[in-house]
């Protein structure tokens, strides 16, 4: 299955950090997306983007994690070369991370 | 029990005036809230402010006044808009102007200055937050500096009595926060309500972000009349707790997850949302739906504050050339790589000195720098090159570059666009609070 399938994310942007929240539809799905939706498989779709660290903030409460990724928008939104400078579209990117079933 | 709504008429600049117009309209507001600026729009302001004095504030704010003004005369409610970027007094003279021309006189206008610290960070040292270094050893030539302001100073322009406060940068939640510290007599150290109401503005600063915009992608979430997206209504009580809704019959809608995805827009640790006011913590905030398009939020928390200012520092630097060619059918993806390979040859060719260049496959690589394997072969493709200049007229010359693949290039390169700019960026510093000293000005239309 993909993330997709069982979370929405959306992307945001500060300078040179994007930070992007992957959040359940049903909470109950919490502990999985907690288990699977690790910094490592996050780096596994995004890695060629990333210069920098990757921290993960979990918020039960809302059944959602929160990724804020370091030196991931090209040097800042005001002076990358990429088309999409603020990573809008990293949000709906990262749902095509395929997780094992459980 | 009393609560205050407060609505959001803007979340950018070039946000749409007929949504803002239905809100004002019949959303039985006590404020209504124009948030209009992105990180580097005051720098880009304040080159226009150079050139004409009476310039540098937002480009949309006579039409949006000539809009709100006859319905704000109404239905009574309070505008606060950092619409005067670069230059709030000059966007407070619109405001009057405006006012007087539809025949409201009487209108009270005040602006809220002093966020302009451009003298005070060009003397001392500060150091860039984002690259370690001194800023006065930061390359490009700096433009503007502008504090992100608390919401005492436009607290203190409510208190004139003032039907619209003007503001330039100010911290996108202090614009919402200041009408509930003004409404309720919250303490400036009731760390608990002030972070309270930095959820309140952090939800409604991206206005339609909330009432669906943003949000729709089809078959799994799908958003009912995005033409006619509602801006949203935050329905504050006096302890801070926030409904969010919209007015009935409008676009969009207002759910848990609508909200749970703005809530956590552009959060870094959510326990620790730093702004002037308050660190604000969102770790424990409880979302429950109320009713249809009626979501509840409570629980948001908030701790002193740093007693710092960021300020962001505008700079120009350099130049960007770029332009963007198709191609399609059979073989589109390595004509495209073609493409890209003689843009790069040609830039050594001619000798133009590029500090950086991108070369981009777009519907394959432009997001991500390379293809995910399940997507390999698209029908079509657009080449887009791009390359950073000391100069503008090397930034041209990279454009024409891209423009002269149509008759130099591979088979059936077609819809050229191609363009030259100047490139103003943004560094931040932090100040100490009490070096910056709002002013409030009023006049009377």
């Amino acid at each position: 299955m993909r993330l997709r399938d069982i979370a929405h994310a959306r992307a945001g942007d500060k300078g040179d950090i994007s930070n992007i929240s992957v959040i359940a539809f049903d909470p109950a799905n919490f502990p999985y997306l907690e288990r699977l939706v690790t910094e490592d498989r996050v780096r596994a779709i995004l890695g060629p983007l990333i210069r920098g660290g990757i921290e993960r903030h979990a918020l039960p409460g809302l059944g959602a994690l929160n990724f804020v990724l370091h030196g991931a928008l090209g040097g800042g939104v005001t002076r990358s070369l990429a088309l999409d400078a603020h990573g809008k579209c990293l949000g709906p990117a990262l749902l095509d991370m395929e997780l094992p079933d459980r | 029990m009393r609560t205050l709504r407060l609505g959001a008429g803007a979340g950018f600049s070039g946000d749409r005036i007929d949504t803002a117009a239905e809100l004002a309209e019949n959303g039985a507001l006590d404020y209504l809230v124009f948030e209009c600026l992105a990180e580097r729009t005051i720098a880009i302001a304040q080159q226009a402010r150079r050139t004409d004095p009476t310039a540098g504030y937002d480009p949309l704010l006579k039409a949006r006044m000539e809009a709100i003004l006859p319905i704000r005369a109404k239905k009574g409610f309070r505008i606060v808009t950092n619409m005067g970027a670069a230059n709030p007094l000059a966007a407070a003279e619109t405001v009057a102007e405006v006012a007087r021309s539809l025949g409201l006189q009487g209108l009270r206008v005040a602006t809220v200055t002093g966020d302009d610290v451009l003298a005070e960070v060009l003397q001392g040292e500060h150091r860039v937050i984002e690259t370690g270094a001194l800023l006065a050893e930061t390359s490009g030539t700096i433009l503007s500096a502008n504090a992100y302001l608390g919401a005492a100073p436009i607290v203190a322009a409510l208190e004139t009595g003032a039907d619209v406060v003007i503001t330039g940068r100010a911290a996108d939640p202090a614009l919402f926060l200041a009408p509930l510290i003004h409404t309720f007599g919250w303490a400036m150290d009731d760390w608990t309500r002030l972070g309270r109401g930095t959820l309140v503005g952090h939800l409604l600063e991206c206005a339609g972000q909330i009432t669906g915009g943003y949000f729709a992608d089809p078959g799994h979430k799908d958003v009912p009349d995005l033409a006619r997206l509602g801006m949203p209504i935050g329905v504050v009580s006096e302890n801070g707790e926030v409904v969010i809704t919209k007015t009935q019959g409008s676009g969009g809608l207002v759910t848990p997850a609508t909200c749970k995805e703005q809530l956590l827009y552009e959060i870094h640790d959510p326990a620790r949302y730093l702004q002037p006011d308050v660190v604000a913590d969102f770790s424990g905030v409880r979302v429950e739906t109320e009713g249809p398009d009626r979501v509840r939020l409570s629980g948001a928390g908030g701790a002193p504050r740093t007693g710092k200012l960021k300020v962001s520092v505008g700079l120009v630097e350099g130049c960007v050339g770029e332009g963007q060619i198709s191609y399609a059918g059979p073989g589109a993806v390595a004509r495209g790589r073609l493409a890209l390979e003689i843009l790069r040859e040609r830039m050594d060719l001619l000798s133009i000195p590029c500090s950086e260049v991108r070369g981009d496959l777009i519907g394959l690589d432009s997001v991500l720098g390379t293809p995910r394997p399940a997507w390999e072969d698209p029908f079509e493709v657009r080449v887009r090159f791009a390359a950073r200049t000391n100069s503008l007229e090397d930034a041209r010359r990279v454009a024409r570059e891209v423009d002269a693949l149509y008759l130099n290039g591979p088979a059936g390169g077609g819809g050229v666009v191609h363009g030259a700019r100047e490139v103003i960026g943004i560094l931040s510093v932090l100040i100490p609070e009490d070096r910056v000293h709002p002013q409030v000005h009023i006049r009377e239309a």
